[in-house]
C-alpha cells in the first residue's frame, strides 16, 4: 500500500487545488446560497469538471472517463472540501457512476456512463428512508408489474436528488426491512408518473432532495444488477462513497482547523496573541495529530479499494468512522477559538461546521461505521 | 522494484535456515527480551545463537554502515527486513538504548575514534548502555540540569545525581548529560559524555514504581573521573545532541507495542464473552472499537511518517506528534483492558494472573506519556514547531 503520494498524484492535488480555488470558493456557495440558485450548484463549474476529468475519474476509458481511480477522487474531494465547493461530484462521479460501473448491463453502461463523464446527466442515488442512513432498513417496495415492476415508497437524503437526470433507487423486492437480502437496485426517470420530487435545502446550504415513488412503474431493464442482490451491488459503492466522503471531510477539517489557527496568530486579549496561551496551544496540536492520523486513515481506504484489497470494505467504514469524529472536532475547536466572530456568518468557520455535520452523517457516521467495523470482527 | 523482491526473498530464505523455532514463540516475560551487555546471561542458547547470527548478518542494526557492525540496508530494504521477520514472528534479537538512542547521535555526533570504539560493541550486544538525562530538579525541563563537570586538564571530573536512569544498574556504559559551563543560557553550557558504569565513584540505586517492578534507578556521581576523549561533540554544545536523541527516543515510544499487540476486543472476549456475536458490554465494546480505529490509524501514521522522510532522515518535529499520540493511546488501551478484565485483572501475585502480569503492565503505561519528554511537552513542540504559534 502506497501512503505517500507520487508525481502524478502531486500533480492531480495541485492542479485540483488551484481549480477549486479559483472557480469555486467558498464565496461561491455564500452566492449560491444567498441568490436561492434553483440548481444549487453551478452547471458551468460542473461542465468544467467534467472537462478537468473530474466527473469520469472514476470511469473506464471506454466509455469516456479517464479512470484514475479512487484515490485520485479523494485527492479531488479533498480539494472541494477545503473550498466548500458545490458540485454533483459525489452523487453522480462517485456513487451514480460506481453503481453502473460495478452492476451495469452494457447497454446501462454505454448509455449512461458517457454522460456523466461529459458533465451531461445527473443521477442521484436513493437508498436511505429513515433519519439515519441504514442501507438494509428499506422498505419501499418493487412489485412485478408485466415485464416490469411498480415502486412504491418514500426515499430520503437523496443528494442532488431534485435535479436528477436519473435516480438509482434501492427497493425491496423480497424479504422485509432489515433483511441484507431482498434488496434490488432500480434506473428510474423521475418524470415518471408517481414520481414526486421535494428539495429539501440543508443546513450546509447543499442539496438533497424528499423523493416519493407511488406506483411507478418501471420496465424490466431498468433493473440494475441482480433481482434481490442489491445490497452486493451496493457494497462497492458505499464503500467507495465513504471512502470519498472521509477524503472530502479530511479537507473541510483540515481547512477548518488551518483557518482557526491562522486566527489565533492574530487575536489579541489581554495584550497577547492568544495563540501563545498553552490552553489553546494544546488543544491546536492535539487537532493537529488527529488531522494527521485522518489522513493515513483517508489514504489508507483509498489505496486499499485501488489495490483490490479484500478489507477494502472495512477500511472504508474505519475510514469514515475517524474523519466524522476528526472533522467534527476541528470544526467544533474552530468556532470556540474563534470565540464571538466563530458564531457570524461572516467567518467561514461556521460554514465548515456545518458542512461537516452534513458530511458525518452521510452513508452513516461515526456510531454507524465503529458498529460495523465491531460486527466485521467478530466482536 | 525487482531488488527489493530479490532481497525479500533471500531475506525469507535466510530467516527461514537461521532463526531458531524458540525465538518464533510469543514474548511472554521481560526476561524474553535479550539486552546483552557484560553481565548478561542468555535465557537459551537458542537467544544466543540469535543473537550471534544477526549480529554476525548486520541486522541487529540494518541501516548502520557496514564498518560498524550494520548491513547498510536502504529504509526500503529495513522495512521489508521487519516485515519478514514479523511474517515468521521472529523476536527482535537486540533490545538496546545503544541502538535506540546512542546510536544515531554516535553516527552523526561521534568522532572516528568513538564511532569505531563504540558502535560495533552496541551492534554485538556486547556493552549495555544507560541514559543519563534527567535528575531531581531537571524533569520537563530538562535544560536546567545540574550535574557538574569540572574541566582538570585531561579529564572532567564528574559530581550530582541523575533520577529515571532505565536499568542503570544493569548497564555496562552511560551517556550523560553533564554541565560543564554554568556561565551563560543554560542551554548552552550543557556536554554530552560517555563513561563507563565500573568508575570510581558511580552508585545506581533503583527505585521501586507502582507496578511493584524497578526499571529505573537514582544514579550518583561523586568525583568520577571521565576522560576527555569521552566527550562528544564540542563542550558546550551537548543540548542539539540531547535534542536529537530524544527525537529517536520519542519514535520509539511511541510506536512500541501497537503494530504486533493482540486485537483488544480478543482479549475482552477472553475476559467477559460474547452475546450473539457482540461483546457482552456494549459500551465497553464502543470504546474498543474506537480504539482499534486509532489505533489503525495511528500505525499508518507510522508508516507514513517514515515513508515520508528520507532515509536516515529524522521526523523532526513530528517525532513529538507520533510520541504523544501512541503514548496515550497505549494508555488507553491499557484503561480498556483493565476494564475488560475486571476483578481477574486485579490480581497480583497468583500464577494465574503470570504474577499480575497485565496490571504491572497496565501501571507501567502510566509512565509512557511521562518519560522521553511528557505529553504536554510534547504539545509545546508541536505548537512551537509545527503550528508555529507565538510563544508566551
Amino acid at each position: 500500500m502506497a501512503l505517500v503520494l507520487n508525481e502524478d498524484e502531486i500533480m492531480l492535488r495541485d492542479s485540483a487545488s488551484g481549480f477549486f480555488k479559483d472557480k469555486a470558493p467558498v464565496k461561491a456557495l455564500r452566492a449560491l446560497r444567498d441568490t436561492a440558485d434553483a440548481t444549487g450548484f453551478d452547471r458551468g463549474l460542473w461542465s468544467e469538471m467534467a472537462d478537468m476529468g473530474f466527473a469520469g475519474i472514476v470511469i473506464d476509458e471506454d466509455h469516456g472517463g479517464v479512470d484514475m481511480g479512487f484515490m485520485a477522487a479523494g485527492l479531488v474531494a479533498e480539494q472541494m472540501g477545503r473550498n466548500l465547493s458545490a458540485s454533483p461530484f459525489f452523487s453522480t462521479a462517485i456513487l451514480a457512476a460506481t453503481a453502473l460501473r460495478e452492476n451495469g448491463t452494457d447497454e446501462q453502461k454505454s448509455n449512461w456512463l458517457p454522460k456523466i463523464a461529459g458533465g451531461d446527466a445527473i443521477i442521484a442515488l436513493a437508498i436511505d428512508e429513515g433519519a439515519k442512513h441504514n442501507p438494509a432498513a428499506i422498505s419501499t417496495r418493487a412489485e412485478k408489474s408485466g415485464n416490469g415492476f411498480k415502486l412504491s415508497g418514500a426515499k430520503a437524503m437523496v443528494v442532488d436528488g431534485h435535479v436528477a437526470d436519473a435516480l438509482i433507487v434501492a427497493a425491496r423486492t423480497s424479504g422485509d426491512k432489515g433483511d441484507e437480502d431482498g434488496i434490488s437496485l432500480f434506473i428510474v426517470d423521475p418524470k415518471s408518473k408517481g414520481v414526486s420530487t421535494e428539495r429539501t435545502i440543508m443546513v450546509d446550504s447543499r442539496n438533497a432532495a424528499r423523493i416519493d415513488l407511488d406506483d411507478v412503474e418501471v420496465s424490466g431493464d431498468a433493473l440494475l444488477g441482480e433481482l434481490d442482490g442489491g445490497m452486493n451491488g451496493l457494497r462497492k459503492v458505499l464503500s467507495a462513497g465513504r471512502a470519498v466522503l472521509a477524503a472530502e471531510l479530511l479537507g473541510a477539517g483540515g481547512q477548518a482547523f488551518e483557518d482557526t489557527v491562522t486566527y489565533i496568530k492574530e487575536r489579541k486579549q489581554f495584550g497577547s496573541i492568544i495563540g501563545e496561551f498553552q490552553a489553546l496551544q494544546h488543544r491546536a496540536s492535539h487537532l493537529y495529530s488527529e488531522l494527521e492520523l485522518a489522513r493515513s486513515a483517508v489514504i489508507g481506504a483509498l489505496s486499499a479499494l485501488d489495490d483490490g484489497d479484500e478489507k477494502a470494505d472495512i477500511y472504508c467504514a474505519m475510514a469514515k468512522a475517524k474523519l466524522g469524529a476528526v472533522a467534527k472536532l476541528a470544526s467544533q475547536e474552530g468556532v470556540q477559538m474563534h470565540g464571538g466572530v466563530g458564531m457570524t456568518d461572516e467567518y467561514d468557520i461556521g460554514l465548515f461546521m456545518k458542512r461537516i455535520r452534513v458530511l458525518q452523517e452521510l452513508l452513516g457516521d461515526a456510531n454507524f461505521h465503529m458498529n460495523s467495523f465491531a460486527k466485521s470482527n467478530q466482536f | 522494484m525487482s531488488d527489493l523482491k530479490a532481497f525479500a526473498a533471500q531475506t525469507r530464505a535466510w530467516l527461514e535456515d537461521n532463526c531458531p523455532p524458540e525465538m518464533r514463540e510469543p514474548v511472554k516475560t521481560d526476561k524474553d527480551a535479550c539486552w546483552g551487555g557484560r553481565h548478561w546471561t542468555f535465557q537459551s542458547q537458542a537467544q544466543k545463537i540469535w543473537l550471534e547470527r544477526m549480529a554476525a548478518k548486520g541486522w541487529t542494526v540494518p541501516t548502520w554502515p557496514k564498518e560498524y557492525g550494520g548491513a547498510g540496508l536502504s529504509r526500503a530494504q529495513e522495512v521489508v527486513l521487519l516485515k519478514e521477520m514479523k511474517r515468521i514472528n521472529a523476536r527482535i534479537p537486540l533490545s538496546s538504548f545503544g541502538i535506540w538512542m546512542l546510536g544515531p547521535a554516535l553516527l552523526k555526533f561521534g568522532n572516528a575514534a568513538q564511532k569505531a570504539e563504540h558502535l560495533p560493541k552496541i551492534a554485538r550486544g556486547e556493552i549495555r548502555w544507560c541514559q543519563g538525562y534527567s535528575e531531581p530538579n531537571a524533569g520537563s525541563d530538562l535544560a536546567s540540569l545540574a550535574t557538574k563537570a569540572e574541566d582538570k586538564g585531561d579529564h572532567y571530573l564528574v559530581n550530582g545525581q541523575k533520577v529515571w536512569t532505565s536499568y542503570a544498574d544493569q548497564a555496562d556504559w552511560i551517556f550523560c548529560l553533564v554541565r560543564t559551563d554554568n556561565s551563560g543560557r543554560k542551554h548552552d553550557g550543557i556536554s554530552f559524555v560517555l563513561f563507563d558504569m565500573e568508575s570510581e565513584g558511580v552508585e545506581a540505586r533503583p527505585i521501586k514504581l507502582i507496578s511493584g517492578r524497578s526499571p529505573f534507578c537514582e544514579t550518583f556521581f561523586d568525583d568520577v573521573k571521565v576522560p576527555k576523549e569521552n566527550l562528544v561533540g564540542e563542550a558546550g554544545k551537548g543540548w542539539s545532541i540531547a535534542k536529537y536523541l530524544l527525537t529517536h527516543e520519542r519514535e520509539m515510544i511511541g510506536a512500541s507495542g501497537h503494530d504486533t499487540a493482540r486485537p483488544m476486543h480478543e482479549v475482552a472476549a477472553a475476559f467477559i464473552g460474547l452475546e450473539n456475536g457482540q461483546l457482552s458490554d456494549p459500551m465497553l465494546r464502543a470504546k474498543i472499537a474506537e480504539a482499534e480505529i486509532d489505533e489503525w490509524a495511528f500505525n499508518l501514521t507510522m508508516r507514513r511518517k517514515l515513508a515520508e522522510a528520507k532515509a536516515g532522515a529524522s521526523l523532526g518535529a513530528d517525532s513529538s506528534m507520533l510520541k504523544y499520540y501512541g503514548t496515550e493511546l497505549n494508555k488507553r488501551r491499557y484503561e480498556l483492558m483493565m476494564d475488560a478484565s475486571g476483578h481477574e485483572g486485579l490480581e497480583w501475585e497468583s500464577e494465574r494472573s503470570e504474577d499480575g502480569k497485565l496490571a504491572r503492565t497496565w501501571l507501567r503505561t502510566k509512565a509512557n506519556s511521562i518519560e522521553g519528554g511528557t505529553s504536554e511537552i510534547q504539545l509545546n513542540i508541536i505548537s512551537k514547531h509545527i503550528l508555529q504559534l507565538p510563544g508566551t
